[in-house]
């Protein structure tokens, strides 16, 4: 009766999800490559240069899209984790360890160029602001979450540990992000602002936009190429995944 | 007395019993507690206006690392010898019993903790305000370290290294009690008064007195699979 119901559960068994990925990935992977090139030339040839950070800042195309994907990766794994508990489906703890690397590469990307940047602009490479302590900070929970998964032999204790671990986290972020704030002001210390300047051009905006859409492709094709791995990995006594090989 | 806490209690009261024929344990926490602090002066120097003003951040991480201690035996014998399955399968309530759990592991290693920091805090030339508003904080916070850190230590049971993988897990969790409990003395000091910060440290340890029993009982339950 419900179509789109029986669809969903349908890809949620790695044997049909398998090829499906397989026939996605070529699609994300080159929307990605058309991404960033358009992108990278939109931020580093088309964008005007600044007028007070002169062309330091241009490390903002890679900057914000990379703080961006790592705080949203970190909600789509507490999405699939909380899936897993609900549903027992064993394909959302698949997807969940498939996407920590990526968040992790991207939060510390994120770190790297924001100290790379913090130094022509703040003359530190690091400064103890809210921001940048709360991004430490769930790179230490990636970590975590890595580490926990690569300790535990059984892959479903592993998922279902990780799963409980990801969601913790998750409640966590916000209390984490705001204890910092408050500790910052607190302490009176680096007063400074990471606030944007309100009138962005729009070239800029559009540079930005650009590598965003790029990143989301990125860890798109990435997390399906892992997931992949990681069901041939724990399938491989499966009939199907023996017929697959054997092609 | 058979109410509806009676797991909880007899719980309680089995652990405390334990910790008292090893009572090594704790003094071994608490001695552990007391060094770490007494380190730091020994690194940094002895001029008190400096000692002053680090001395509730180094009682703090002094009760972060002594807590981290002790909660690695907090299910791990229990696992060991088959007790823990014991308790799930029983047909009292296995949040409550690992509520009991926790409060003890709490009396026997956050309670020490606190006694001995106005002592602690004393070495560090502390005022008797401070003092008191030091002690104040490390009560509503060390239940807090012990109830987030029993998430953990059912994450890690019987895993390879659990140890050292226990405190990557956890100690980033930590980060809220440690700025509100260390803040709370620093900011009545800069007048702003200690009740903000000694107001959120109870809601902190609120939130997790309501979660924390029932999500170790969830990872307690998915390690003994």
């Amino acid at each position: 009766m419900n179509h789109s119901l029986v669809n969903w559960f349908k890809f949620a068994s790695p044997a049909s999800f398998y090829p499906l990925v397989g026939r996605l990935i070529p699609f994300f992977a080159t929307a990605a490559a058309i991404l960033t090139i358009a992108g990278l030339w939109v931020g580093l040839v088309v964008a005007p240069t600044d007028a007070q950070q002169g062309e330091g800042y241009r490390i903002i195309f890679v900057h914000v899209p990379a703080s961006w994907m790592s705080m949203f990766i970190y909600c789509v794994m507490a999405f699939w984790a909380a899936l897993g508990l609900a549903f027992n489906t064993r394909l959302s703890g698949m997807m969940t360890s498939a996407l920590a690397p990526t968040g992790a590469l991207f939060a510390f990307l994120s770190l790297w160029t924001g100290a790379l940047w913090g130094k022509p602009m703040w003359g530190a490479w690091w400064v103890w602001d809210a921001r940048l302590t709360s991004q430490l900070i769930l790179f230490f929970l990636y970590l975590g979450f890595i580490a926990l998964q690569a300790a535990i032999d059984d892959p479903r204790r592993a998922d279902k540990a990780g799963a409980i671990l990801a969601l913790v986290g998750v409640i966590n972020v916000p209390i984490i992000y705001f204890s910092v704030q408050w500790w910052n002001t607190l302490h009176q210390g680096a007063s400074v602002s990471m606030t944007k300047a309100p009138s962005m051009a729009h070239t800029m905006l559009l540079g930005m936009l650009l590598m965003a859409l790029a990143f989301w492709a990125y860890t798109i094709a990435v997390a399906l190429m892992r997931v992949r791995c990681i069901i041939l990995e724990r399938e491989l006594t499966s009939g199907w995944v023996k017929k697959n090989a054997m092609e | 007395m058979n109410g509806l806490l009676y797991p909880f209690q007899q719980s309680v009261r089995r652990d405390l019993l334990l910790a008292a024929r090893h009572k090594t344990e704790i003094v071994t926490a608490l001695f552990f507690f007391v060094i770490v602090v007494n380190l730091l002066p020994l690194g940094i120097g002895p001029d008190p206006d400096l000692l002053r003003k680090i001395a509730p951040g180094a009682l703090w991480i002094g009760a972060l690392l002594a807590t981290l201690l002790g909660l690695q035996r907090l299910f791990a014998p229990d696992h060991a010898d088959g007790t823990l399955e014991q308790m799930a399968l029983s047909p009292q309530s296995f949040t409550l019993l690992v509520a009991g759990k926790i409060l003890a592991h709490w009396v026997v290693a956050g309670l020490p903790v606190v006694l001995i920091a106005p002592v602690l805090g004393l070495q560090f030339d502390l005022s008797g305000r401070s003092l008191l508003i030091l002690t104040v904080s490390l009560l509503l916070g060390t239940p807090i370290l012990s109830l987030i850190g029993a998430v953990g230590a059912a994450l890690t049971l019987g895993v390879r290294g659990s140890g050292a993988l226990l405190s990557l897990l956890i100690l980033p969790l930590y980060i809220p009690a440690l700025i509100f409990g260390a803040g709370a003395v620093e900011a009545d000091l800069a007048g702003l008064g200690s009740e903000g910060h000694l107001s959120l440290l109870a809601a902190l340890l609120v939130v997790s007195t309501f979660f924390a029993p029932w999500v170790t009982t969830v990872a307690l339950r998915v390690a003994l699979e």
